[in-house]
């Protein structure tokens, strides 16, 4: 006999007709030969055939009012959202520049806890960035244990995202004390140099999220948003606003999956 | 906006997945809904010119899953379940099917990618895409889903004169 192998895949793509043509044709020989499983193929061809049946009808019930409003009133509830970020983007530049002129440091009193955050994440670039011999505590060769390491302390499971996609790699991380506990602390690097980190902390509180926002003080830029309990800012200097962008959204997605 | 429109006409295929997924309308529907709001506020998220469908399939699997997760707490706390025991009970007035019990016995992670395949008519990369699973996981699933389906349903309608091989 010279039978082609045919394996279990071939046999359910078979069933699901999901095969190239001549495939096909090999598979059907196949089972002309071996009648126990074309008869199992077969009840699985009824099978999916009797689950559409089932459940085809579902595709004409008219739609609950409340599912279509869900994307309606979402609609206008976004719009809304979106022209608020602007405006305090705005006013966060607008202060920020003023304060820049009386040399006090921007973001740092009266605003929310995202906003000092953010203040916070600059200075901890500003400090640790330039560093040539001491970056980081523990380096990305011990990523495991640094995150470990840090998720424990941080009292959450943390996750260092993989920005390779976007031109920069982990050099490592340390713990830094932030307003109320600690704080995590990611550096990235390019191969040009530059540095980009990643400072999480966990005690943001809950049912709180924001997205996306961007603050400048002199030359550092920083993305920052909070998703529940956690707070991410995404801090560098001396790269555009639109690279940082594309880091920041590169961390965003992984950090916040869909 | 483009995607909102495309996210309403994408709802009945939404329900209908729902549906065989964890069988009551009424949950069915819960879980359009928590994935609509989810899809929504993660829209940013979505590549634009990428498969809405899968994506938004996508989801509803993760947003089903912490919804499972979430009861599977509560359920422990209160009695030990039996695992069989996960979908709610059929409505009074509705003719309780079989298909539509067996397909509740199964696993979560079979019954996903047999729904996907059978229902949606996805490719198998397509599944593996939208569950974030190995295109090897989907085979196995995809063959043990109906393996088992096929014994729960012997004797009964479909498979009624199939012998099950043992």
């Amino acid at each position: 006999m010279s039978e082609q192998p045919v394996s279990e895949a071939d046999l359910q793509a078979y069933a699901d007709g999901k095969l190239p043509e001549e495939r096909r044709t090999a598979v059907a020989a196949w089972l002309a030969a071996h009648p126990e499983d074309a008869e199992r193929i077969e009840s699985y061809r009824q099978l999916a055939a009797e689950l559409r049946s089932s459940y085809d009808s579902v595709l004409d019930e008219p739609v609950p009012e409340r599912l279509e409003r869900t994307i309606r009133s979402g609609r206008v509830w976004q719009a809304a959202m979106v022209a608020g970020w602007v405006a305090l983007g705005l006013a966060l530049g607008a202060i920020a520049g003023w304060q820049l002129h009386g040399s006090r440091p921007a973001l740092a009193p009266s605003a929310d806890a995202a906003d000092s955050m953010a203040h916070r994440a600059v200075v901890a670039h500003a400090t640790y960035s330039p560093e040539v011999r001491h970056p980081v505590e523990v380096g990305a060769d011990q990523e495991a244990h640094l995150v470990a390491w840090l998720s424990k302390r941080l009292g959450t499971q943390l996750r260092a995202p993989k920005l390779e996609a976007v031109g920069y790699s982990l050099v490592g991380g340390r713990l830094l004390p932030g307003e109320n506990g600690p704080v995590a602390h990611f550096m990235y690097q390019c191969n040009r140099g530059t540095r980009v980190t990643l400072y999480v902390r966990a005690d943001m509180g809950t049912n709180r999220s924001t997205a996306f926002r961007y603050a400048r003080e002199g030359t550092v830029g920083v993305f920052y948003w909070v998703d529940s309990k956690l707070g991410y800012a995404v801090t560098s200097a001396d790269i555009s606003k639109e690279d940082l962008l594309n880091v920041a959204n590169a961390a965003y997605q992984q950090l916040n999956p869909p | 906006m483009n995607e909102a429109k495309r996210l309403v006409e994408l709802i009945p295929r939404l329900r209908r997945y729902a549906r065989a997924l964890v069988g009551d309308r009424a949950t069915a529907d819960d879980l359009v809904q928590d994935t609509l709001e989810r899809a929504w506020a993660k829209l940013h998220l979505y590549r634009r010119g990428t498969d809405l469908r899968a994506w938004l399939f996508t989801v509803m699997h993760n947003v089903h899953v912490n919804r499972v997760r979430a009861s599977r707490v509560t359920d422990t706390l209160e009695d030990e379940m039996p695992e069989l025991a996960q979908r709610a009970p059929q409505g009074d007035a509705l003719l309780v099917r079989d298909l539509d019990r067996a397909i509740g016995r199964l696993p979560a992670e079979q019954r996903a990618v047999l729904l996907l395949v059978t229902l949606e008519e996805m490719s198998y990369e397509e599944v593996a895409r939208t569950l974030g699973i190995p295109i090897g996981t989907v085979m196995s699933r995809l063959s043990r889903a109906r393996d088992k389906l096929r014994v729960m349903m012997q004797g009964q309608g479909v498979a009624a004169k199939l012998k099950v091989v043992k």
